[in-house]
């Protein structure tokens, strides 16, 4: 072979392989790490695989936040007003959390029902909503809306 | 084949392009309220100055403004001046107090004048919740019906407001 | 009456960079010097009447003028007077005007320097900044003008900046982003006027490459920046979240940095033309992507601006206008441009090849992570959120090989390296690094990454200092004469390499050595952590000028000796309700201690972090390393030759 092709041959190799490596690489990574969103409405219906990591969230319910006495452990329940769960925490919650606000979790579904979180995002201020909650809320809102009159569910 | 090539990175590109822009549009769809054609909940919430006790009942029959606020929200402190030049020009509104404290709220209305012809306290929020609310001030444009015609996120200014008040005929 | 100033200038400077943006490209067409020259003044009269308008609008916040809607939701007459200034850039319309400012500011200095580019390149240069610039000042002007008044019903205060920006890193950090962000606009422009006059040789990349490197480096030491910010403000002791606003900064600093070294290549050997053109369209395009996804609310993030779909719609037709624009002038124009050199395997044209592929692929994964989402729900899939450990297991390996190339580059040769010249250093280089690295990893008990990635760190800083002696050592002078000699860029590229390999320190130790717990304390508890024993005092109640806080006192014993005393801080913004938390640190170079305050749990007990971070400042000192290196690199004297000359 030409040696100018010869080169330019195993260039084009080196190329591939590393494209090659990075692509698998990257398809991997993401199978590993994303994280789908789930509703309380979702999660209700069982539609949340159990031992994955995956996000939730909705509305703190108000009064339901319980702290143990000894530990940071804290448990409160979010509804998106359809359903609600509970999720469990170990550690500091966000400044904004509040009852009333807006969460995200991220963490685990358990058997018995119960999420725990490995992590808790709240909203970052009055305006901002998290997207997959309000959308959750939407959704919940038409169906409560479209059920013509039934009254809010507390 | 070189010249089809040199094209890729302008393909990739307005690909990218199209998916914001379909995302985007979402946005522009989401905004308005699943109440907008649908009558306003119903409620029984107490008035801010008597405790008197009022439900949908008690709503005008004209053609009015629901407008959420609150003393610890900023943008109401912006909109304020603005209610009350609506109010002077004849515009009902009924405002709701949302997850604030009576005494503060009177204060306020005390200091920076009241454009309400109602205001209900909302103290915990859950008329807001039914509205849909995701923050204050939001504002709802509720036809002789009864009917939510249109909801604005948002404070209410000279920019905003026409549109809202071709809602309000 | 100055907002209205501010607002006339704003719309005179869109006429004058209308004007800038046609008449020089007409003269460049007909061939007439006239129109060319023109260029220069018209760059000068439009960025002055930004500069005006900025000048207008700080007036407006230095003096409340609560009346312009803008200062109404962004300021309040109880600020302390330097955030009342910076609050400027502290929402969506003032930061465009920072911007649109910052890009002037760019303008103004090729415009200054325009004697060192032959006659008609720098007006077409100007030109095409122009262009960017008429797109900038009509977004501003037509979706976000930051002077629309609020008359006659001007509100008595003002709705106060967000707390979260109330720090003296965001003061700093936004400008020194943009001028990174847009001074790759330069760049973008030398670029599309390559492509216009089909002027593209090693002369051009000799022109741009200055221009990029002080971009680079403001870039580097904005993001450096807004790492330091998030880990001392957030309060959660983390300094990069893969936040897709941290990507937005970080996407242009990859690209920017592939677009560095592929210059040099252009500028000493003229291949790779083509694709360096490619490089600095897709660098500033990057920016552009970052500055459309922090504003158009696509994607959330902690540092994103209320979302504006119009705002959105507008900026993306700008994208698509500038990009798409340039994309398709680079597909018909770029096909003449062709380098027929071959390359060797060896040749630092390869080193600096591989650097290019390795960094573009790292840009790539970078925006695949960041827009997955975005893609993910335009199918329909569902919501979904890429993890931090994502862009961990994609970035490592990759980068560490490309790390472990950037130190072999520079020894090699252009074209043909002899073997034995690699092949010596490299081996010692290669037995002392995993050497010392196997004993500091056995001392430490460090896992099996930590070990090789100190071992790159040796690695990086034994070829850099046997590459400059073998430099400096050769031939009959004195090493201090020949040091001397040495060009300017040569010592920037080894400080920016000597940079990374700080930075990949910090990073490696902080992840392998570092502390963290969370606790349940009260007054008069204590904790051990680390070796160091923290006492929780007393909590105070403190008023600051716009907040009433919670103050800790903690006190850091080691060995029974004091170190530090800590004051974490709950801070309670009245105008907006909000609770911000201000960590309480104490920096070392080897160590930081970190104290944030949680929520009030019960009477007396809090949640508290307690933090001890090893090496963590040696992250941004290799960011400040880097920043350095890039302006050393600009600052070459070998740029500032005029033309012909």
């Amino acid at each position: 072979m030409h040696p100018v092709r010869q080169k330019r041959l195993l260039w084009v190799v080196a190329i591939v392989l590393i494209l090659g490596a990075v692509v698998g690489l990257v398809m991997y990574s993401l199978q590993q790490n994303i994280n789908l969103f789930f509703s309380p409405t979702q999660i209700a219906q069982g539609e949340a695989p159990q031992n994955t990591t995956i996000r939730a969230g909705g509305v703190v319910v108000d009064g339901s936040v319980k702290r143990d006495p000894e530990t940071l452990a804290v448990s409160f329940d979010v509804t998106d007003y359809e359903y609600s769960m509970t999720i469990e925490y170990l550690g500091i919650l966000p400044d904004l959390f509040r009852e009333g606000q807006g969460i995200v979790a991220q963490g685990e579904m358990m058997i018995d029902g119960v999420f725990k979180a490995s992590q808790v995002l709240a909203k970052h201020d009055e305006e901002y909503m998290a997207p997959e909650v309000s959308d959750a809320l939407k959704k919940a809102e038409s169906k409560k809306v479209t059920g013509a009159g039934s009254a809010a569910s507390f | 084949m070189r010249k089809i090539l040199l094209f890729l990175p302008l393909v990739m590109f307005l690909a990218l392009g199209g998916v914001f822009y379909s995302q985007l549009g979402k946005d522009v769809n989401y905004m308005p309220s699943a109440l907008v054609g649908k009558s306003v909940p119903d409620f029984t919430l107490v008035s801010l100055f008597d405790d008197e006790l009022v439900t949908n009942a008690d709503l005008p029959s004209t053609p009015y403004l629901i407008n959420f606020w609150g003393t610890w929200c900023p943008a109401c402190h912006i909109e304020h001046p603005f209610l009350n030049r609506l109010a002077q020009s004849g515009i009902t509104i009924i405002g709701i107090d949302h997850k604030d404290q009576q005494a503060l709220a009177l204060q306020w209305l005390e200091e920076k004048g009241n454009p309400y012809q109602q205001v209900l306290m909302d103290e915990i929020g859950h008329f807001g919740l039914d509205m849909g609310i995701t923050g204050a001030p939001e504002t709802f444009v509720v036809d002789s019906n009864g009917v939510v015609a249109y909801r604005h996120q948002g404070e209410i200014n000279e920019q905003n407001w026409p549109t809202m008040k071709e809602y309000l005929q | 009456m100055f907002p209205e100033v501010g607002q006339f200038s704003l719309i005179l400077s869109l006429f004058f960079a209308l004007l800038l943006s046609i008449l020089p490209l007409l003269g460049y067409w007909k061939g007439n010097r006239l129109l060319l020259s023109m260029a220069q003044p018209l760059t000068l009269i439009m960025s002055l009447l930004v500069l005006v308008s900025f000048v207008a609008l700080s007036s407006a916040f230095l003096t409340d003028d609560f009346s312009v809607l803008y200062v109404a939701q962004n300021s309040n007459s109880q600020l302390p007077i330097w955030y009342k200034f910076s609050a400027l850039w502290g929402s969506h319309e003032g930061s465009l005007l920072l911007w649109v400012l910052i890009l002037c500011g760019w303008c103004t200095a090729v415009a200054l320097k325009i004697r060192t580019l032959p006659l008609e390149i720098g007006p077409v240069v100007l030109a095409v900044l122009g262009t960017v610039c008429v797109g900038f000042l009509s977004f501003l002007l037509f979706t976000s003008s930051p002077f629309v008044r609020i008359l006659p019903d001007v509100p008595a205060d003002g709705g106060d900046l967000n707390p979260l920006l109330q720090d003296f890193g965001l003061i700093v950090h936004p400008p020194l982003l943009y001028m990174g962000y847009v001074g790759f606009a330069v760049a973008f422009a030398f670029a599309v006027t390559a492509l216009i006059t089909g002027n593209l040789n090693a002369a051009w990349a000799r022109w741009a490459r200055p221009w990029t490197a002080a971009s680079w480096a403001f870039l580097t030491l904005g993001i450096t920046l807004g790492s330091w910010w998030a880990y001392y403000e957030l309060g959660w002791g983390g300094w990069w979240f893969w936040d897709p606003v941290e990507n937005a900064s970080f996407m242009p600093w990859l690209a920017g940095t592939a677009l560095l070294h592929s210059l040099a290549v252009t500028e000493k050997r003229g291949v790779f033309k083509s694709w360096t053109v490619l490089l600095a369209i897709f660098t500033f395009s990057l920016s552009l992507l970052g500055a459309f996804l922090v504003r158009s609310g696509v994607l959330t993030s902690v540092h994103s601006f209320a979302a504006d779909p119009t705002r959105g719609v507008f900026i993306l037709g700008l994208l698509i206008v500038l990009v798409g624009g340039s994309l398709l002038l680079y597909a018909i124009r770029a096909a003449q441009v062709r380098s027929t050199v071959s390359l060797g395997l060896t040749g630092r044209e390869a080193w600096l090849l591989m650097n290019n592929i390795l960094l573009t692929v790292l840009t790539l994964t970078v925006l695949l992570g960041t827009l997955y989402p975005l893609l993910f729900d335009t199918l329909g899939l569902g919501k979904i959120s890429v993890g931090a450990p994502y862009f961990n297991s994609v970035f490592t390996p990759i980068a560490l090989l490309l790390i472990v190339l950037m130190a072999v580059g520079p020894l090699s040769k252009w074209h043909q390296t002899p073997t034995r010249l690699l092949l010596k250093p490299c081996g010692l280089a290669a037995m002392f690094s995993f050497g010392l690295s196997a004993v500091v990893v056995y001392c430490y008990e460090f896992g099996g990454l930590a070990f090789i990635s100190l071992a790159v760190v040796f690695w990086v800083v034994v070829l850099s200092f046997s590459d400059w002696f073998s430099k400096v050592s050769a031939g009959t002078k004195g090493i201090i004469p020949r040091a001397r000699q040495l060009p300017r860029n040569y010592y920037g590229m080894l400080l920016a390499h000597l940079g990374i390999a700080a930075t990949l320190v910090g990073i490696v130790l902080v992840s392998v050595n570092s502390e963290e717990s969370m606790l349940r304390l009260s007054p008069g508890d204590t904790a051990h952590i680390a070796g160091y024993e923290f006492q929780f005092d007393q909590m105070t109640r403190v008023t600051g000028p716009n907040y009433v806080s919670s103050k800790g006192q903690f006190t850091a014993y080691q060995n029974g000796r004091v170190v530090a005393t800590l004051f974490p801080e709950k801070r309670f913004f009245t105008t907006r309700q909000q609770v911000m938390t201000e960590a309480a640190l104490d920096a070392g170079l080897t160590r930081d201690l970190y104290v944030s305050l949680g929520e009030q749990i019960d009477e007396s007990a809090w949640g508290v972090r307690i933090y001890v971070k090893s090496f963590v400042r040696w992250i941004w000192l290799g960011g400040l390393l880097m920043m350095a290196g890039g302006l050393l690199a600009a600052l070459d004297k070998r740029y500032r030759k005029r033309a012909g000359a």
